[in-house]
């Protein structure tokens, strides 16, 4: 008999989605699909509004990422404005930027994602949590909750308070940095250093216990898609576009963010809210890509810090191309939270950093503007058009999240074959097909913007849509 | 002096069983917040023409089973008012309710956030989630001004800036049209404000404003500060320079 499982809402991710997974009468997978059950529409209502109010509304889509919208969209204005922002601002930017991807890391790898990692995939569910860790191994949960506390103080110190700062305005920032934030913030960075150091000496042989998973973790050929510097470095604030094949060959350089509607292409599929993107010279669905921490280290020629550079080549060398197992997020996130910190101080200790000019003055001087950036999911882009007197008359918001669709759909897919055989489906199956998702760090509530709370339960439904279990969860 | 001043006579009156001496040319809400005793208002402004637009000032007058406008009503020999009672606090409390209510006022992301008269009552008052149904209604923002734009999404109708633009610019650029629900914030008889040719682009009804309705254009969330001009001052300099 054909079943269908349904694991909703998926657990220890950012917003609300679900699995379902069909069955055939062998009792092995034939199908899985993720499903992103929300809808919010911050692109329609945000026509009519006055421009420059965008990079603080936008920053409204997420409590997790805010700082990642609002450089996003205030780089779209900049370009309505036709102005260059002064190089301090956008190095600061560029700062604030990086904490937040610091404190969002920590966040999928130690409060989401570590748990797996720490104690099984198999672990007893009650346990599989922050505490569970801290139970289990004190030191990890603390560096987690420390270093997340770090990217989380970097926002605050720079942009008056940790979630939806408003410091990041339309032509550069609304006020220059204090030499005693900066201060701050420099007195941080060497703990931050060996905190990380520590975790990444613990994780890397760890990783090697989870061979299964990574064969099976949406391990597939695609594409991978992020910004890299003029030099072919590790970028998360400006640069150009590159995407490279499965074998690390790259297929596109050298793109303007401006230009993605003639490279990405945007479909929408019956089962989700969430678009599904895609590299439009290969067509749907083969021109799946990737983005975020994987996709980010897999394109770049270098990455521009000492440690982060190391650690990058160790990474590289896992897999003969580039690594292609979503498993390597993971170990992803940890060279970007490196490089972050490292980064940082570089740019906070270069002294013209307290340079009073961080803001152009411009009124609206283009109909239209995208602003491209590096939110820690990967690529986010914002695209606006304009009236003469400024007020918005259209939106179109491609999040991080909805780059990396088709490969979370297809993840499900292989992990559950993989897991799910003969009709026997462990609590163990189930969160493995939860932990591929995981490895992505979805933003749903991002990527869709919805309101309101899923129920908490896994249906097992019979073919003739019968439930035949239900467990609840909390 | 001025000639009001000549005429009027020293009155005294109660205010919240406190004895208070005042001219008897001045309202009650005047001679109240001369002496510290708070009583919400958002459509007065010291220095223009009061109108009892929002209501806020309502008080108790001993003898009266109605409520009153405190800024509608001059001091009398004796009078006896009350400015906080429960009853008071009620209506208060929902007239601010069924302010924001009735446009969209989105703090979080208004360029007054911070710097708002109606948002500094609201928690004043106590006012931590509105009881009324919200209107969402669909108004435009008029940009057309090459320095300043109004939201009416987050326009409380004060008429602040009709007064100020008439009574001291003496340019008359704003107008209230339409009744109730319906009304709206006009420059120049309904013509776009960036077409006006009567506005002289000197700023006092955006500062004036007491939520961010009227504001500079470029500004971001929380960056429209006020710079509240001094009305009666310039009034009385006026009229001392006149005589």
């Amino acid at each position: 008999m054909t079943k269908e499982i349904m694991i909703d809402p998926v657990t220890r991710i950012e917003g609300h989605a679900k699995i379902t997974i069909q069955l055939d009468d062998a009792g092995d997978v034939s199908d899985a699909h993720f499903h992103v059950t929300q809808v919010r529409g911050f692109e329609k209502f945000s026509e009519g509004r006055p421009f420059q109010e965008m990079p603080a509304l936008m920053a409204r889509i997420c409590g997790i990422c805010p700082v990642s919208h609002l450089v996003a969209s205030a780089k779209a204005c900049d370009t309505l404005m036709a102005v260059e922002v002064p190089e301090v601002a956008a190095d600061l930017r560029r700062v604030i930027n990086l904490g937040q991807i610091v404190q969002s890391h920590a966040l999928s790898f130690f409060h989401l994602s570590s748990p797996d990692l720490l104690l099984g995939m198999d672990a007893d569910p009650a346990k599989r949590h922050i505490f569970g860790v801290a139970e289990a191994n004190m030191q990890i949960a603390q560096d987690g909750i420390w270093l997340r506390k770090f990217g989380q103080q970097v926002i605050e110190r720079l942009g008056g308070k940790r979630v939806h700062p408003g410091w990041i305005v339309a032509g550069g920032l609304a006020e220059p940095l204090k030499v005693e934030l900066r201060d701050a913030i420099l007195a941080d960075i060497p703990e931050a250093l060996q905190r990380l150091q520590r975790t990444l000496a613990w994780f890397k042989p760890v990783q090697e216990t989870f061979r299964e998973e990574m064969r099976a973790f949406a391990n597939f050929p695609t594409l991978f898609m992020g910004l890299v510097s003029k030099t072919g470095g590790l970028e998360h604030y400006d640069g150009k576009v590159r995407i490279v094949d499965a074998a690390g060959k790259i297929v596109g350089d050298n793109l303007e963010p401006a230009d993605y509607a003639t490279y990405i292409g945007e479909k929408v599929e019956n089962y989700s809210y969430l678009k599904s993107a895609y590299y439009k010279p290969m067509g749907y669905p083969d021109g799946i890509y990737r983005v975020g921490p994987l996709a980010r280290l897999n394109i770049i020629d270098h990455v521009g810090t000492p440690l982060a550079e190391r650690e990058w080549v160790e990474f590289r060398e896992l897999q003969r191309g580039v690594p292609l197992s979503s498993f390597y997020y993971h170990y992803a996130r940890l060279i970007e939270l490196l490089f972050g910190i490292e980064k940082i101080q570089q740019i906070l200790e270069s002294p013209k950093i307290l340079d009073k000019r961080v803001r152009a003055f411009a009124g609206p001087n283009r109909s239209e503007g995208v602003g491209m950036s590096e939110a820690p999911r990967g690529t986010l882009l914002h695209h606006y058009k304009i009236d003469e007197s400024g007020l918005m008359t259209w939106s179109n918001l491609i999040i991080a999240t909805a780059n990396n669709n088709m490969a979370m759909d297809r993840g499900v897919l292989q992990t559950a074959k993989q897991f799910i055989q003969g009709g026997k489906v462990t609590d163990g199956a189930l969160n493995r097909v939860e932990a591929v998702i995981r490895t992505f760090d979805p933003c749903l509530s991002c990527s869709t913007h919805a309101v309101g709370q899923m129920p908490m339960v896994v249906d097992v439904l019979g073919a003739d849509g019968r439930l035949i279990e239900r467990t609840t969860r909390n | 002096m001025s000639p009001t001043m000549t005429e009027a006579t020293v009155v005294t009156l109660k205010i919240d069983d406190r004895e208070i001496s005042a001219r008897s040319d001045q309202t009650v809400l005047e001679v109240a917040w001369e002496n510290d005793v708070f009583v919400p208002a958002l459509c007065h402004y010291e220095g223009l023409g009061d109108v009892g637009a929002c209501r806020l000032c309502l008080v108790e007058i001993k003898g009266s089973p109605k409520l009153t406008p405190a800024c509608a009503i001059k001091v009398v020999q004796d009078m006896e008012v009350i400015t906080l009672s429960e009853r008071l606090q009620k209506y208060r409390r929902s007239i601010i309710e069924l302010l924001f209510a009735e446009r969209n006022h989105i703090c979080s992301v208004c360029v007054s956030n911070g710097h708002c008269e109606l948002q500094w009552l609201a928690q004043k008052l106590g006012v931590d989630h509105i009881r009324y149904p919200y209107l969402y209604p669909k108004v435009s923002v008029d940009a057309s001004h090459e320095r300043f734009a109004l939201d009416h999404n987050r326009c409380i109708l004060c008429a602040r800036c009709v007064r100020a633009c008439d009574e001291v610019e003496g340019a008359h650029v704003w107008d209230l049209l339409g009744r109730g629900v319906d009304t709206r914030l006009i420059s120049d008889l309904g013509t776009p404000w960036g077409e006006s040719e009567t506005c002289t682009t000197c700023g006092k009804c955006v500062h004036i404003c007491p939520t961010g309705a009227l504001f500079e254009k470029g500004k971001s969330v929380a960056e429209m500060v006020h710079a509240r001009p001094r009305f009666a001052a310039m009034a009385r300099v006026r009229n001392n320079s006149g005589r």
